[in-house]
């Protein structure tokens, strides 16, 4: 369960030159399956970028001209402007509103024990395993019940559902290697359990809450399914006016659809690269690893 | 239920005996949590299942589910999901064993190629959509060279079909599936490999007998995690597949009722059953888990 302190892993492959016997045509395969898998990623994204920035193209390998004007149709036929800004309003709130709901309790999970643990364990685990299609339509009828859906703390209300644990099952492993004996001479000292919180342990936790304020940031900006169910015509964000752009296809041309995506793309390419400062490429994947081992 | 027993007994041992079974005031900090979790995750699961059980046009308890279950064109989409996302979910798992296998050492351009792979998670399946439907479309590049190479005559049909979806579950499910293969793979303690070639054991068998079994638990988990990606799918289903045929997907259904008929009732009992169905899965999968070693494996694992 080494989530932010993983790093540190593989260190001891150094040594682990060896083994070129296994034949090689089982290296071709491997290597062309990697190749082929990243001819298709440049295809898919290289598609878009060219389309974005084409005049007209039919039938050909390139489009006949260069232009930049589908970018300026998409920017104001979409309200990018106001899309940009919502995404980055609901991205915000998620990212402070569960680093504050999470940390706390995260700090509970990694030093005490107490009756319940593994209840509560299993609460904080199940949103993440389910998909977010299962629970977002009970979830989305219940907020439009009370009036909280088809706005902003809807689409915020429901993107917490999974980033709250998610900074609760990244920070856990994170605090459990902070040494305890620091809070204890401390406390000795005659510090209370608030300023033990701010002035020992929040300095200590800053790269573990921005390493998983940055995840959750990622994951919040490209988070489809939950804010499709509970956005307004005025909340949603950049990837459901992307989808919702798409499925409406006919109305607007192709190639302005992929303006918008590209604008999409890069706004997740600057935030991949900010992430990819603080964290590993696996961690933005591995949100839940097995149980520690004992 | 502290000052009832504090009327009883002297109130300083009542907490003091809740301390000393790990109960104080620190818990506290979990309060937050627990309450978000309860409110916005519980309280709206059990109103939904609740909610199920009430078809709002009538009919005993069960009617939404009996309606489900009755409709061919509301039932099959169990199976045009499990039929998308158990193979879609298998081929990331197989297909990412033998290249984190053969990647798990150390080489030059290892972070760069893990970095290339997250892209297409970051990127997410709407991104994913867009792109396939231009690469993979009937004038797209692929088709393109496939004719100009003489392979096909006529464009091959890759979207608005179930492959359109299935390359999509593919391109964002692989990665996602390797990175966390390659790091179960990394985790082997190297030594018990080379023990084993001392002792004569050529690759295959060194693969098979010791690093099979004790990947067996994490392919399992990543098979799960990968699943639960590839059952929930629903943008590319809609977009790069065919939503009203051969990918009307069950997430497909549960929307439809919920935000084109406004049958709340019957889109909670749609999404009931989707829990429950991948529940399933994978349950069978940790219980053929279950059979395998757990344990240590030898490393930082």
């Amino acid at each position: 369960m080494t989530a932010v302190n993983a790093p540190t892993a593989g260190g001891t492959h150094a040594a682990d030159r060896r083994r070129r016997i296994a034949a090689s045509p089982a290296a071709w395969t491997v290597w062309g399956a990697v190749v082929l898998f990243m001819i298709f990623l440049v295809g898919i994204v290289g598609s878009v970028l060219v389309n974005s920035f084409g005049t007209r193209w039919f039938g050909t390998w390139l489009p006949q001209g260069v232009t930049a004007g589908w970018y300026s149709q998409a920017w104001t036929d979409f309200a990018l402007l106001q899309v940009i800004i919502t995404t980055l309003e609901v991205a915000a709130a998620v990212v402070v509103l569960s680093v504050l709901v999470g940390v706390p309790a995260s700090y509970v999970l990694a030093r005490r024990n107490f009756p319940g643990k593994k209840v509560v364990y299993l609460a904080f685990l199940l949103p993440i395993m389910m998909p977010p299609i299962t629970y977002g339509i009970p979830l989305a009828t219940v907020l439009y019940k009370f009036n909280l859906a088809g706005n902003l703390s809807g689409v915020i209300l429901a993107n917490l559902v999974p980033c709250v644990p998610f900074v609760i099952l990244t920070m856990t492993p994170f605090i459990e290697q902070i040494d305890p004996a620091i809070e204890r001479a401390a406390r000795m000292s005659g510090a209370r359990t608030l300023s033990i919180f701010t002035r020992i342990l929040a300095p200590l936790l800053v790269p573990g809450i921005l390493a998983s304020s940055i995840l959750v940031l990622v994951r919040t900006v490209g988070m489809f399914e939950l804010t499709f169910l509970t956005a307004g015509p005025d909340s949603t964000t950049l990837v459901v006016a992307l989808f919702n752009s798409m499925n409406a296809a006919g109305i607007r041309a192709q190639q302005s659809v992929d303006a918008m995506a590209v604008i999409y793309m890069s706004v997740m390419m600057v935030l991949l690269v900010v992430a990819l400062r603080f964290v590993n490429p696996t961690q933005l994947v591995a949100q839940v690893k097995e149980e520690p081992e004992p | 239920m502290s000052t009832e027993a504090a009327t009883q007994h002297p109130g300083l041992s009542v907490r003091h005996r809740l301390a000393e079974r790990g109960v104080d005031s620190q818990l506290l900090l979990l309060l937050p949590a627990v309450v978000f979790v309860i409110g916005l995750f519980v309280y709206p699961f059990l109103y939904g299942l609740g909610l199920s059980f009430q078809p709002a046009k009538g009919g005993g308890a069960f009617a939404d589910y009996q309606r489900f279950f009755s409709d061919s064109f509301q039932r099959d989409t169990i199976w045009k999901t499990l039929r998308l996302s158990v193979p879609a979910a298998l081929f990331n798992v197989l297909a990412s064993v033998p290249i984190a296998y053969r990647m798990r050492g150390k080489f030059r351009g290892k972070r760069l190629i893990t970095t290339l792979l997250v892209i297409p998670i970051t990127l997410g399946t709407v991104l994913t959509a867009e792109g396939l439907l231009n690469f993979l479309g009937p004038a797209g590049w692929f088709n393109r060279t496939l004719m100009s190479i003489g392979l096909v005559d006529h464009p091959v049909r890759l979207i608005n079909n179930y492959w359109g979806v299935f390359f999509s579950l593919v391109i964002t499910g692989f990665p996602f599936a390797f990175l966390l293969i390659l790091s179960y793979i990394s985790g082997i303690d190297p030594s018990l490999e080379r023990a084993a070639a001392t002792l004569g054991a050529d690759w295959r068998a060194r693969f098979q007998r010791i690093t099979l079994p004790l990947l067996a638990p994490g392919l399992a988990t990543t098979f799960c995690l990968t699943f639960v990606l590839a059952f929930s799918v629903f943008p590319s289903a809609i977009l790069v597949g065919d939503p009203t045929g051969a990918t009307r997907v069950i997430s497909i259904a549960a929307y439809q009722a919920a935000y084109e008929q406004y049958d709340y009732p019957f889109a909670s009992a749609i999404a009931m059953v989707m829990g429950a169905v991948e529940l399933l899965v994978i349950a069978v999968v940790l219980l053929w888990r279950s059979r395998f070693y757990v344990g240590s494996t030898g490393g930082k694992g």
